[in-house]
């Protein structure tokens, strides 16, 4: 069976999540052999080998962390060359699209950005995307070259399918361009403790409508009770009520949750184009005809302030 | 000498509007209004930053687009860009991203350039990839996805928020640089520069003239094939209520029903 490459997303040997939904996606089309690189690749082989890695090739070098994107961009290619693959898979982070782009243009092959479903086809791997802010479906295909396919966080369920995973150390030349841009400082982004946003399985939004920083805890409190992840809207996030990195939207992060809970939020196209593929879509919102309510499964038109407390309450006490 | 600045700018359909596929899978261009990407406009303004900031500068914008791209390069001049540079040619229609960035390659280093910005991403394509893959193609550093930026003495620096951490970056000039929509507010253009745009040169350039052959670009030329768009399919409508008092309940009720809870 033909092997299909899955670049890995971890930190610190720690395998995010949409690693292992890759591996899943990656089993329709081949044999996954994993990429990690940087430090703690080799400690990636064990997850990585539960779910589905027949080979897990690794390289560590100071360039990984020292530069940007170029050096993985290289041992991306020498571990394509080396195995040759039917295809290759790269989560859709913002640094993933720009490796898996380099590489494509490189090896001569035709690239597909943020698929959210992979399939195989007669002529090799058809992707799906969501496109136009999640107004249409299409499905594509590379026509020439090994297709090189960035995929979605909560595209695939994350499988069990236990396989050799056997470590090999993969051999890397870094090229002229590998130290073009330097990586200075870095201040690692400070954990809130909850979920990831692009992988919470909930994610709880406020928009303008929670009107100050100093009201968030209201959102906060409900994501607690449900275990999600926040998020909000530009509007919050440029009023400066909260981080940027938890914005949800065309400019921000774009989520798949099972369910999405939008409070003091209209629904404009750009928030949307970050939220509309959620498979529940629930609002709070006290005007009738807010936008957001043509996406929902179920709203309550009313004042956040009174609604989004009553449901946090009503979430522990039924938790106990 | 100079500092020579090439912004890439991009013509597409207002997101606002209800945009559709072409009957052969690409981009209905008849169906809605075009525009400069709006994320694009904040490359523009921080091109005119750094050029009011060097000593000498010149910031050329640039599109590769079908003839009413003229307008993205003119919303461009009028915040201030000196010159534009317009690729259009039949054999473009359908391009993806590896012929788009030929395209553009070729057409920075027509120009000449010390310092090529572009936006995040486009908003209609979305891809996010194709300042990394210039950067390929002209051998320079990628300098992307920063949300500040700054140039002096041959060097760019700059910070990148990425997923686990704020990272800042250096690179010697020539580069490409993306910036993101937390780079600064784009100015408005003034009536003046209105005015003054509509006098500023825009240069017409074909496939031939950049000395590339039809058949690397266009639908035919594409690495990437649509096979099928369909519309998604409209949610049902789902349940609304008005709170009278009881709003938090009723949604934790549906959220047991749904086994959420
Ligand atoms: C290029 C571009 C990119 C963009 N990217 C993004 C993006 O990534 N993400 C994003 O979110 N936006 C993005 N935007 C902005 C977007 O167009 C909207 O301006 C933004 O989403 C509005 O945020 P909002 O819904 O919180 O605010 P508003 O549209 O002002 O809506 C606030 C809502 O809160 C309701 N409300 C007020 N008070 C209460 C209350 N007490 N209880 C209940 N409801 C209340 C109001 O009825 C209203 O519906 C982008 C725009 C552009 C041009
Ligand atoms: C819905 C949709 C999905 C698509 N999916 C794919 C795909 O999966 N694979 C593929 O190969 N192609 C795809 N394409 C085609 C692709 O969008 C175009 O080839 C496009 O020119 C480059 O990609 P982008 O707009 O996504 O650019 P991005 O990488 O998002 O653009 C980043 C920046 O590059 C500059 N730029 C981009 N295009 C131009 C231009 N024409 N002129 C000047 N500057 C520009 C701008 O500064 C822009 O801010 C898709 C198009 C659409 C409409």
């Amino acid at each position: 069976m033909a092997e299909v490459l899955v670049y890995v997303d971890h930190v610190d040997g720690a395998v995010r999540k949409p690693t292992l939904e890759l591996l899943t996606l990656a089993r329709r089309v081949g044999e996954p052999v994993a990429v990690a690189l940087g430090n703690g690749a080799a400690d990636t082989a064990a997850t990585l080998a539960e779910h589905g890695a027949v080979k897990v090739l690794t390289a560590d070098a100071p360039e990984f962390a020292e530069y940007l994107v170029v050096p993985k961009v290289d041992a991306l290619q020498a571990a394509y060359e080396a195995v040759s693959p039917a295809a290759v898979l790269v989560p859709s982070s913002a640094e993933g699209k720009e490796i898996a782009a380099r590489l494509a243009v490189r090896i001569g092959s035709g690239i597909i950005t943020d698929a959210v479903d992979i399939e195989a086809g007669a002529d090799g791997p058809v992707a799906t995307q969501s496109v136009f802010a999640a107004a249409f479906t299409t499905k594509s295909r590379v026509s020439k070259g090994t297709p090189v396919i960035t995929v979605k966080p909560n595209s695939a369920p994350v499988e069990a399918a236990p396989a050799a995973g056997a470590v090999e150390a993969l051999s890397v030349t870094f090229g002229d361009a590998a130290k073009g841009t330097k990586i200075v400082s870095r201040t690692p982004r400070e954990s809130s403790g909850r979920p990831e946003l692009t992988e919470a399985a909930i994610v709880v939004s406020g928009g303008r409508g929670v009107n100050g920083a100093e009201n968030f805890h209201v959102i906060e409190e409900l994501a607690d009770s449900l275990g999600a992840a926040v998020g909000a809207s530009r509007a919050a996030v440029d009023a400066g009520w909260y981080p940027h990195s938890n914005q949800v939207g065309q400019t921000g992060k774009s989520v798949s949750p099972q369910l999405y809970v939008a409070n003091g939020i209209s629904g404009a196209i750009q928030h949307r184009a970050g939220m509309q593929t959620s498979k529940t879509i629930v609002a709070v919102n006290k005007d009738p005809e807010a936008p957001i309510f043509d996406l929902v499964d179920y709203g309550v038109v009313g004042d956040l302030f009174q609604v989004v407390p009553q449901l946090t309450e009503e979430v522990k006490a039924r938790k106990g | 000498m100079s500092l020579r600045i090439v912004v890439c700018v991009k013509y597409v359909p207002d997101a606002t509007g209800d945009r559709h596929f072409a009957e052969d899978l690409t981009t209905d261009r008849d169906a809605v209004d075009g525009l400069l990407s709006e994320l694009d406009e904040y490359a523009v303004e921080q091109a005119l930053q750094i050029a009011d900031a060097a000593d000498d500068a010149e910031i050329t914008v640039l599109t590769v687009g079908p003839e009413d791209a003229k307008d993205a390069l003119r919303k461009a001049l009028s915040m201030g860009a000196d010159k534009g540079v317009h690729v259009e040619d039949d054999d473009l229609h359908g391009t993806d991203v590896v012929g788009t960035s030929l395209v553009l390659a070729k057409a920075v280093e027509h120009v000449g350039y010390d310092l090529v910005l572009c936006g995040m991403a486009s908003t209609d394509g979305t891809m996010g990839v194709l300042p990394a893959i210039l950067a390929e193609r002209l051998g320079v550093p990628q300098v992307t996805l920063l949300s500040e930026v700054a140039v002096a003495d041959g060097t760019v620096t700059g910070r990148r928020d990425g997923d686990a951490a704020s990272e800042q970056l250096q690179a010697q000039l020539p580069a490409v640089v993306s910036v993101t929509d937390q780079s600064g507010e784009a100015r408005y253009p003034s009536f003046k520069g209105i005015m003054a745009a509509k006098k500023k040169p825009v240069e017409s350039l074909d496939l031939s003239d950049l000395g590339i052959d039809a058949d690397e670009v266009g639908l035919g030329g594409a690495w990437t094939k649509v096979e099928d768009a369909a519309k998604r399919p409209e949610r049902t409508a789902g349940t609304i209520v008005k709170d009278e008092g009881e709003g938090g309940k009723q949604l934790a009720e549906f959220l047991v029903s749904q086994k959420f809870i």
